[in-house]
């Protein structure tokens, strides 16, 4: 096992770990700003993955940087999200005065 | 000339775009009747200059008499290969030149009759895409193209007659018409469709080629797509048994009637046979029903008119009645004849009907004869050009109705067929229709021209008596009079009476029947052969099929002339003895009827209610198909139809209720449902 796909395994294990907080974290917390941090947790978890993916690829028969190109379009996604998100967040907020996600089940079979 | 011959069609049409979109817009009954005339005055000009080329162009340099115009491929499926494309030839020529000129007649004088209608651009719409259906189907070289026109005519005919549709008395004869129609067209269509199985092709022109090779004289194939073609017929041409809907059609506008339900539309049937007359020659058989059936429809029809007290409907039966003569001219394969007869009949009825309609518009909508009378005082037009064409019907010498009578009952009389008792017995009975014709023709003239005044008192205290009607309905009153007074003689005059064949010569090579070529041939060399004698396409099968049947005509043919001139002298007599009779009964002692009415009350009752058919088919078909339709109502509808949709809304409604926990409303069990099917699309992918 060479020096890099020592650093690969190790990225994608933390990248990994890091999924699975995000995962959890939405499903237990019910504040939505603690789940929507769960949510870019994973989302970096992904472009983690992502960079270590290129870097284990990189060669001079390849030496391309899409894995990083990507991570950058997926954290410009998230930003606009969050965007949003927040912004329905505050909407909430004033209409509701507590941000609690079970409370919002209009949607209830 | 010949290849524009379009042009006829795509006059009324542009006249039906404008009218029929417009007409609102314009909202002037002067542009609108002008824009309707015009349309079709250049329909009927090109129909002339059709014939005009086709006569003197055409005819010298043509090597068969069939000049086709395809305009555009329309189904190419399979071997099925269909065009729109119109056929020129001498049938359709005389179908042409007299549809547009009657048409052109009838419309200038709805300008006048309908001047005070508020539907008036709306009625100009519709006959004008009457005159365009019916060229379609007249030009039409293809079975398909002819049932458009034929379909075409039929809704116009729906249209026309519920014209005042408020009232729902003449939508429901409108109905009547269209349904009674739809029965017949599927005898056209299943005939059509035999036709192209067994020819391949619906093109006219290959039938006509190919009919004596296809068909086997005397077989079945023949017969029933004969008997299917004529089912039709029946139809539009209101023959027995679906004769029912013509009286009924009288409810439209009067102009209608004299158009569509007198003396174009309801040729159709006529024509219909006339030109696939080598399928008709194929089959002895199916001439003989054809012969046969029209008529007893002559003769039923002539009985129900005597008593008739609407001068519309006598008219209408008349109609009826004349086209049983037409039918009965086409079976005993005189096909020509039948079409000369449509030709003076399209002159004398479209008069009569033109006539009645300017009395019924003098004496203000009234159309019962027993409150006419005395009007030829103050309508003098109108009765001189209806006592005209009342001559011409009954068939006095030398009004146009003569000579086409006189022709087909000498045909019958000449017939030559295994039937041996037919020609004599159908002789018999046209005689004596001839002769009910003449009665009641003079019963309705007399009645409402002369005798004594019996107006309504209502009637006299508004209106104080009748006016004649206003130029531009006499105008055409006086062209058809005149017409159906010199039209027999300038087309045709039987041998001892000049021996003028314009119209046999000139439709022979549509026409022409190998049987009656023979006989006058053989009778009469030299003096009755055609200049222009063509074989008729299908005269081999017709003369295969009447092999060795040469021997049961009515009369012997020793001494043709005098034996001919006998029988126009009989036919006159008795035409002479219906209009006098009917002329001393209703001039001269009108109580007289009184008494007869009672002392014949069976007789004249069943006269009077038209035979009992309407009752009869009320009973027979009308009740027993509300029975089925209201059980299948009951059963099929209710149960099965609305059984699948209730059903499929019941599964939707049940399934919907089962999975409807899932919707907890807690973002986490969605999030946790998305992380359970990312599971399983990954363990299945690892497992694969």
């Amino acid at each position: 096992m060479s020096d890099m796909s020592v650093v690969v395994s190790n990225s994608l294990f933390l990248s990994a770990v890091l999924f699975t907080i995000g995962v959890l974290g939405v499903m237990i917390r019910r504040h939505p700003v603690i789940i929507f941090m769960c949510i870019e947790l994973m989302l970096n978890a992904a472009n983690l993955a992502l960079v270590a993916f290129n870097d284990y690829h990189y060669s001079k028969a390849w030496p391309a940087l899409d894995g990083q190109v990507y991570a950058f379009m997926v954290i410009a996604i998230a930003a606009a999200e969050v965007a949003v998100g927040l912004a329905i967040i505050v909407a909430l907020f004033k209409r509701r005065e507590r941000v609690d996600v079970d409370e919002i089940n209009l949607l209830r079979g | 000339m010949l290849d524009l011959v379009w042009l006829a069609i795509a006059f009324p049409l542009i006249g039906v775009l404008i009218n029929g979109l417009f007409g609102r817009v314009i909202r002037s009954k002067l542009i609108s009747g002008i824009i309707g005339c015009t349309a079709l005055g250049l329909s009927f000009a090109v129909a002339v200059l059709t014939w005009l080329d086709y006569t003197y162009q055409f005819w010298t340099t043509r090597d068969g008499p069939y000049y086709e115009v395809v305009l555009w491929p329309w189904m190419y499926i399979g071997n099925l290969k269909i065009d729109a494309g119109l056929l020129v030839d001498p049938l359709s020529i005389v179908m042409f030149l007299f549809v547009t000129g009657v048409s052109f007649l009838i419309h200038i004088y709805s300008t006048g009759y309908m001047a005070h209608d508020e539907g008036y651009s709306r009625f100009f719409t519709y006959l004008n895409l009457f005159v365009a259906m019916m060229l379609i189907l007249v030009l039409g070289n293809n079975g398909a193209v002819m049932f458009v026109g034929w379909e075409g005519v039929g809704l116009c005919s729906y249209l026309l007659i519920g014209f005042w549709y408020k009232d729902m008395y003449n939508a429901n004869c409108g109905m009547k018409a269209f349904v009674v129609n739809r029965i017949g067209d599927f005898g056209v269509l299943l005939g059509l469709f035999m036709l192209f199985t067994y020819f391949g092709s619906l093109n006219f022109t290959t039938i006509f080629k190919e009919a004596g090779s296809v068909l086997e004289p005397g077989s079945w194939i023949p017969l029933a797509i004969a008997l299917f073609l004529f089912l039709g017929a029946t139809g539009k041409s209101a023959q027995f048994p679906l004769h029912i809907w013509l009286p009924d059609a009288m409810a439209g506008p009067t102009p209608v009637s004299a158009l569509i339900h007198a003396a174009t539309m309801v040729t159709a049937g006529v024509y219909m046979v006339a030109r696939l007359n080598p399928i008709f020659n194929a089959s002895p058989t199916a001439g003989f029903v054809v012969a046969l059936v029209g008529c007893f429809t002559a003769f039923m029809a002539a009985t129900v008119a005597m008593t008739q007290n609407d001068i519309k409907k006598v008219l209408a039966y008349s109609t009826v009645s004349q086209l049983g003569y037409m039918f009965l001219a086409c079976g005993v394969g005189a096909y020509w004849v039948a079409i000369f007869h449509v030709v003076t009949h399209a002159f004398f009825k479209a008069c009569l009907f033109l006539g009645s309609g300017s009395v019924i518009h003098g004496m203000h909508e009234e159309q019962d004869t027993r409150y006419m009378g005395a009007l030829a005082k103050f309508m003098p037009w109108t009765y001189f050009t209806f006592l005209a064409s009342t001559i011409a019907i009954a068939g006095i010498i030398p009004f146009a109705g003569f000579f086409s009578k006189d022709e087909i009952l000498w045909q019958v009389a000449i017939w030559q067929t295994r039937f041996g008792w037919a020609p004599t017995m159908l002789w018999i009975v046209a005689a004596l229709t001839a002769l009910m014709t003449a009665f009641y023709m003079g019963r309705v003239t007399w009645k409402t021209f002369q005798g004594q005044q019996r107006w309504t008192p209502e009637f006299v205290e508004k209106h104080k008596h009748p006016h004649e009607s206003g130029a531009a309905m006499v105008m055409p009153l006086v062209v058809l009079s005149a017409l159906a007074v010199v039209a027999g003689f300038l087309l045709f005059t039987p041998p001892w009476l000049g021996n003028n064949t314009t119209l046999k010569d000139f439709l022979a090579p549509s026409t022409a029947n190998a049987q009656y070529v023979k006989t006058h041939a053989a009778a009469e060399p030299g003096q009755h052969q055609p200049e222009h004698e063509l074989p008729a396409p299908g005269a081999e099968a017709a003369s295969a099929g009447h092999a060795g049947e040469h021997h049961a005509a009515f009369i012997s043919l020793g001494n043709v002339t005098a034996t001919e001139i006998a029988f126009a002298a009989f036919s006159v007599l008795l035409a002479l003895i219906g209009l006098l009779v009917s002329r001393q009964i209703f001039v001269n002692q009108p109580k007289a009827t009184e008494a007869w009415k009672k002392h014949w009350a069976p007789a004249y009752q069943f006269s009077l209610n038209k035979w009992f058919f309407d009752e009869l088919y009320h009973r027979v078909i009308v009740v027993p198909g509300t029975a089925v339709a209201y059980a299948c109502w009951r059963f099929f509808d209710l149960r099965i139809v609305d059984g699948i949709v209730n059903g499929t809304a019941w599964i939707v409604g049940v399934t919907g209720h089962l999975v409807r926990p899932l919707q907890t409303g807690f973002v986490r069990n969605y999030a946790l449902y998305l992380l359970l099917g990312v599971v399983i699309l990954l363990i299945f992918n690892l497992v694969k």
